[in-house]
């Protein structure tokens, strides 16, 4: 299958992908790894917390979120990495149990200053519940590679 | 950690440092970020990096880690003299997340925060927020991750 490129994505374009179930498995096992504060691991520590029950780290949920966007465009497409992101909002917390989607928008397309063979799609990324309510989201200008300019540098 | 009343902007701390190895490099990929040149050595040579870099989501989690741990540290040593343990986080959110270079395989990146910013909870008497700063720099002095974070801190119990 031939990969997209820049040029194939347009400003506006909303597409949606999932569901995934995110286990408390999962969750005890990430934040035993990786962020190891009691809100994540233990759910009487957590019901004490602002969070109020046991809730994935946010970095988690950043993770899985990178992980669906991979698996339904990213890693279909001339994607080069990004340079950074924007902003990165946790909004709900994202509980044992959760069936999750992404709803990703493409925000913004743009050639790169420096680089003729390379451009910028600005995307949000939404985790979203069953209710269509944001758990998390992040804004990230994702570089790819331009069709017209060839496949190598 | 300190009460929001015991911190100062401008106060710094080492996090701690850490050497990203190839197998945790692309174990890690594998499960969140599963692109060619995070996976697959082979695939990443042909890559625009020129060899296995780890994912900027590696980067950031690997300050998270050593940060709980570093606090953890503070928590003991201060509860080991007698003094109370302010309650920390969760964070809100972060912004300008910024990676400006590749970390590549056995790089070590020293990892370092600074408060840059404080102010009290509208809705929450007993919270203030924290807005911290935090940098990861490689063993060739340059800066590979810089990112800005809130979270909340407790305040200082009133005395009855």
């Amino acid at each position: 299958m031939s990969k997209l490129h820049w040029e194939d994505f347009t400003p506006g374009t909303v597409a949606v992908y999932g569901p995934r179930l995110v286990t408390r498995e999962e969750i005890v096992a990430f934040a035993a790894e990786f962020d190891p504060q009691p809100m994540h691991l233990d759910e009487a520590a957590a019901s004490a917390t602002l969070l109020g029950g046991l809730a994935a780290s946010g970095w988690h949920s950043c993770c899985i979120l990178m992980r669906m966007i991979a698996d339904s465009f990213v890693n279909k497409t001339s994607s080069m990495g990004a340079p950074g992101v924007e902003e990165v909002r946790w909004l709900k917390p994202l509980r044992p149990g959760m069936k999750v989607r992404v709803r990703t928008t493409v925000l913004e397309t743009r050639l790169s200053n420096s680089r003729p063979d390379v451009g910028f799609v600005r995307c949000l990324a939404e985790m979203i519940d069953e209710h269509d309510d944001v758990i998390t989201s992040f804004t990230s200008p994702l570089m790819l590679r331009r069709r017209e300019t060839g496949t190598r540098p | 950690m300190k009460y929001f009343e015991d911190t100062v902007v401008g106060e710094r701390v080492a996090v701690g440092r850490h050497t990203f190895r190839a197998d945790e490099i692309k174990a890690f990929a594998a499960r969140f970020d599963p692109q060619p040149f995070h996976v697959d050595e082979a695939a990443a040579a042909r890559s625009h990096f020129g060899a296995l870099v780890a994912s900027g989501w590696h980067t950031a989690v690997v300050w998270m880690r050593m940060m709980v741990e570093q606090r953890r540290r503070l928590a003991e040593a201060a509860r080991a003299r007698g003094e109370p343990v302010a309650a920390v986080g969760p964070a809100l959110g972060l912004r300008d997340l910024k990676w400006f270079k590749p970390v590549y395989v056995d790089d070590t990146i020293d990892y370092e925060s600074e408060i840059i910013g404080m102010r009290t909870s509208r809705s929450r008497a007993n919270l203030g927020l924290l807005t911290i700063r935090s940098t990861g720099v490689n063993q060739r002095g340059e800066a590979v991750i810089s990112f800005v974070s809130t979270t909340f801190v407790e305040r200082r119990p009133v005395k009855e």
